[in-house]
């Protein structure tokens, strides 16, 4: 008996149907608040409902073929046939279940962050928009409706980073971010484009069911698709070269950072990757470039987060350092452990981003009230939160430990499978690169503790700085900002155990939880054929870490050391007094390289973005004006000039016209008579 | 005598041609193409000497053509004149390019 | 007889077109006309075209010459005595182009054949005869060329629409 899916059209209709609701209501009556506040989260809410009945259905189901449903024919264009179609398996309800149930919290906790904002209905069309598309994204069935996704979700983004367009800044901050993506869109349209050529066909199924047959192990066809395809994924997922977005991002309104921007937009790159994971276990050297560009983010972005004071900007290179991770999994060829450090990252990203936002929110409402100019996200300007805000100091500890990898938090689990998956698959012609990207990830790991303590130290210990007559005003945020908090914070505990190896379950006190390789076996389906790729073609897999030490020994060693770093950052930072941001002195040598981002904002400005100008100025002044212009201008010139000649043989007189006659009558009486 | 009458007709018209080649007058215009008309009609007329009464079939017919032409020119001059106190066609010169 | 009285009335009608282009002044001209198409109605007697002849008098020379008239009375014409001849050039011009047509009509029409006598004449004095100088020329018209013959009824229909609306001041 095939699976049906229960609504599955509901899932995408309703968050559309609040995108119009509340899109109206932002044009007719902005200042209704309740509509959105009720449609906004109720319609994501009830998506999130749908999925959960889809989910439980199939997890019953015995035999669970990818259910593609074709609503119509889209694009039928000779032999390229495409439908508007929608595919429900393991993947997708799992990326559904994410958006949905994230969202509808991220949704919730709107209805308190942007309370006072004019902009409320808007707010909520925009971000109801985007779990459209991301749904249209992560539900399409192939190629074409997954890129509507894809473009729709980075035009949300774009609306939401510039949500509060009147600052020129902010404006700026969406412009560059659909600038960077469309770079990476291009990747992506090329290697549809390659795949329609050499596969004819854009569908998934029939895509990675052909590709096997079609393509040798390591051929340059697949390889150079699965290129152009992560070129794709690191402008959505922020990667080396293109992360340079992300952080400016953290433009638009907190919430926004969480949903977009931590939880769900960002990871659309993984789930892409680990979507067309045949494709990727077919080219080698792509999925090593994949991994290897993954750790290079991870680390890369974890030493700017070392020094970052905005409490966001922290927040966003974490996110980027952690989408790195999931590129490790993925391209390691461990797409299931990817895909669940996709998930743990959500609850526990949103979760960070939320408590942020709650921060934000405290410290502007403080500042406000006594009118204070201070910039209400520099962590400089906070410390001792705790005693204001304990649920927040208490969730975000949480979060905290589970993105620093402390046992049992869902962190541990999935970063820990991650890093020893990049060690098990250090064998074939790549192992040498393997090993180092397992270093890299390790090291970024301990960055990772480093920072976040950091955070939490800057944000709730120690004194508070922000004024005697700020403090007053500094209270924790209301339920309907707290509850998602806690929500979250649940779901960053135990989020982990679904997918507990049993190497873990083996160890002494670890193996508390018992072994649950659920996801694993839940996305066994779709990465099965994979899966016989790699262990094909790359053989038996090291059952070692690279300097030695089985998986259960190096899940006590990471989680030892994160505890340790944890420790010792907390007790070094504990001993410093800070300085409110105005009067802290400027960070000199190393820090300050770290704080400016490794200048490479001002590097792609100097290598891209000048000698674009300055190319576009040259096409300017000369090929368009000049030239084209000219061509243009010459030809109108050329026919005025003929005209003119022309108008001399119009002299108005009569006589020359009649004389013009007789002239015509001599020819032709010259032709009868002569 | 109807041979003759043909060559008659020649003459007239060319001595219309020339009338309105050089005349400046616009009812002296009208007056010489109303002059090559009545040659076209004597060369009917004489005609009709070796073809038959369908000749002077005809120019019953030029003879309509010429009414609603004078009638036609003769308003649109008062028109003109009207507009321009001149019949002179040398100041009709709106065409000139 | 006749073909003296034809030359008189050639260099008569001849006369009145040199006449009537060299004119001074538009009622000296129309008059040189109106001499000209009293001349061509006689020749038309002689060609045994009668119907014809006096239609020649009563439409042109009564009829539209006197419309000219009208209207050089009406707009007032003849005070001024600038001659409104073009330039020598263009009688020269003028000369040329004219001579060069007669030329040639007058060479189509001494080309052999190009006037083949089907007995015309003689038809016509048959016609004559039987039905009179009306009825000869009445029998084809409204029998052959009916059509041709209402058409021109409205094109002068129109044409006396178009000249009452251009003539009048307002429309």
């Amino acid at each position: 008996m095939s699976f049906e899916p229960t609504l599955l059209w509901a899932i995408l209709l309703l968050p559309l149907t609040g995108f119009v609701v509340n899109g109206l209501t932002a044009f007719l009556a902005p200042e209704r608040k309740q509509i959105p506040t009720l449609v906004g989260p109720g319609v994501v809410a009830a998506a999130f409902v749908i999925a959960l009945v889809n989910f439980f259905r199939m997890s019953g189901a015995e035999h669970l073929d990818p259910v593609i449903v074709s609503y119509w024919s889209w694009m039928p264009v000779g032999s390229l046939q495409i439908d508007a179609a929608l595919q429900l398996d393991q993947l997708s309800i799992l990326m559904t279940l994410i958006i949905t149930g994230v969202g509808s919290l991220i949704h919730i906790f709107s209805i308190g962050y942007m309370k006072a904002d004019p902009g409320y209905p808007r707010y909520f069309a925009y971000l109801n928009l985007f779990v459209f598309f991301m749904l249209v994204l992560v539900l399409g069935a192939n190629f074409p409706v997954m890129f509507v996704g894809w473009e729709g979700v980075g035009l949300c983004s774009y609306l939401l980073i510039g949500f509060w367009f009147k600052d020129r800044e902010k404006a700026d901050a969406g412009k560059k971010a659909f600038i960077v993506n469309r770079i990476g869109d291009f990747g992506f349209l090329v290697a549809m484009f390659l795949i329609f050529t050499n596969l004819g066909s854009l569908d998934f199924r029939d895509v990675f069911a052909a590709a096997p047959e079609m393509f040798t192990y390591g051929a340059p066809v697949v390889t150079a698709i699965t290129l152009f395809l992560f070129l794709g994924a690191t402008g959505k997922s922020a990667q080396i070269p293109l992360y340079v977005w992300l952080p400016d991002a953290m433009a638009g309104p907190t919430p926004v950072s969480a949903l977009i921007h931590a939880a769900t937009m960002v990871t659309a790159g993984v789930y892409m990757v680990a979507r067309a994971n045949v494709l990727f276990a077919l080219a080698p050297l792509s999925s090593t470039v994949v991994a290897f560009v993954g750790a290079l983010t991870a680390l890369f972005a974890a030493t700017i987060g070392l020094a970052q004071n905005d409490i966001k900007k922290v927040l966003a290179y974490s996110t980027v350092s952690q989408l790195g991770y999931m590129f490790i999994g993925v391209g390691v060829g461990a797409y299931a452990a990817g895909v669940f450090h996709l998930m743990t990252h959500a609850f526990f990203k949103a979760l960070l981003f939320l408590g942020a936002g709650a921060v934000i929110h405290a410290m502007h409402e403080a500042f406000h009230a006594t009118h204070k100019d201070w910039d209400p996200q520099d962590m400089r300007n906070m410390g001792g939160l705790r005693r204001f805000m304990p649920i927040t100091w208490i969730t975000m500890w949480v979060a905290t430990l589970a993105i620093a990898g402390i046992w049992p938090f869902a962190g541990f689990f999935s970063k820990d499978e991650i890093i020893w998956q990049a060690a098990v698959h250090a064998v074939g012609p790549y192992a040498g690169w393997a090993k180092l990207i397992w270093f890299m990830a390790l090291a970024a790991a301990i960055l990772t503790a480093v920072y976040m303590t950091r955070l939490m130290i800057l944000t709730f210990h120690g004194e508070n700085r922000s004024g005697k007559e700020e403090a007053k005003h500094l209270h924790e945020v209301p339920p309907v900002m707290w509850v998602p908090l806690a929500v979250l914070a649940v779901l960053s505990v135990v989020g982990g155990w679904v997918n507990v190896p049993h190497e873990i379950a083996d160890l002494p006190v670890l193996g508390w939880i018992p072994t649950s390789e659920w996801l694993h076996h839940w996305l066994e389906p779709l990465t099965h054929t994979a899966d016989a790729i790699i262990a094909g073609n790359l053989g038996e897999l090291s059952d070692t870490a690279p300097v030695g030490g089985g998986a259960g020994a190096w899940a006590v060693i990471s989680f030892v050391l994160a505890a340790v770093v944890i420790a010792l950052t907390a007790r070094t930072l504990l001993g410093r007094s800070y300085r409110p941001a105005h009067e802290a002195a400027p960070a000199t040598g190393f820090l300050r390289v770290l704080q400016n981002k490794w200048y490479v904002d001002e590097i792609y400005d100097a290598i891209v973005v000048r000698p674009v100008i300055a190319t576009s100025r040259f096409l300017w002044r000369y090929v368009d004006q000049l030239i084209i212009d000219g061509l243009v201008n010459g030809a109108a010139h050329l026919a005025r000039g003929f005209g003119a000649i022309g108008s001399r043989l119009q002299t108005g007189q009569l006589n020359t016209y009649a004389f013009a006659v007789i002239i015509g009558v001599i020819l032709l009486l010259g032709f009868v008579v002569l | 005598m109807a041979d003759q009458s043909l060559f008659l007709a020649v003459i007239l018209f060319a001595i219309g041609t020339v009338g309105v080649l050089v005349r400046r007058n616009a009812i002296i215009l009208f007056m010489c193409i109303e002059l090559m008309l009545n040659a076209v009609n004597l060369a009917f007329v004489a005609f009709s000497r070796s073809v038959g009464i369908e000749g002077q079939v005809f120019v019953f017919f030029v003879m309509t053509v010429a009414a609603a032409e004078a009638a036609v020119g003769l308003a649109i001059i008062i028109s003109i004149f009207r507009h321009l106190e001149s019949v002179d066609v040398k100041d009709f010169n709106l065409l000139r390019g | 007889m006749t073909t003296l009285l034809w030359y008189i009335f050639a260099a008569l009608a001849i006369g009145g077109g040199v006449g009537m282009v060299m004119g001074r002044q538009p009622v000296a001209s129309l008059l040189s006309l109106v001499l000209t198409f009293f001349s061509l109605a006689a020749i038309y007697i002689l060609l045994e075209a009668h119907f014809i002849a006096a239609v020649q008098i009563i439409v042109y020379a009564g009829a539209i010459m006197v419309l000219f008239l009208f209207v050089i009375m009406l707009l007032n014409l003849g005070h001024d005595y600038r001659a409104d001849l073009r330039g020598l050039a263009w009688i020269v011009v003028g000369s040329v182009s004219a001579g060069v047509i007669g030329y040639m009509l007058s060479r189509a029409l001494t080309t052999e054949g190009a006037i083949v006598d089907q007995g015309g004449a003689e038809m016509i004095d048959a016609a004559l005869r039987n039905h009179n100088a009306v009825g000869a020329i009445a029998l084809p018209m409204f029998r052959d060329y009916v059509v041709p013959f209402e058409l021109t009824a409205v094109l002068l229909l129109v044409a006396m629409v178009g000249a009452v609306l251009l003539a009048k001041r307002r429309v």
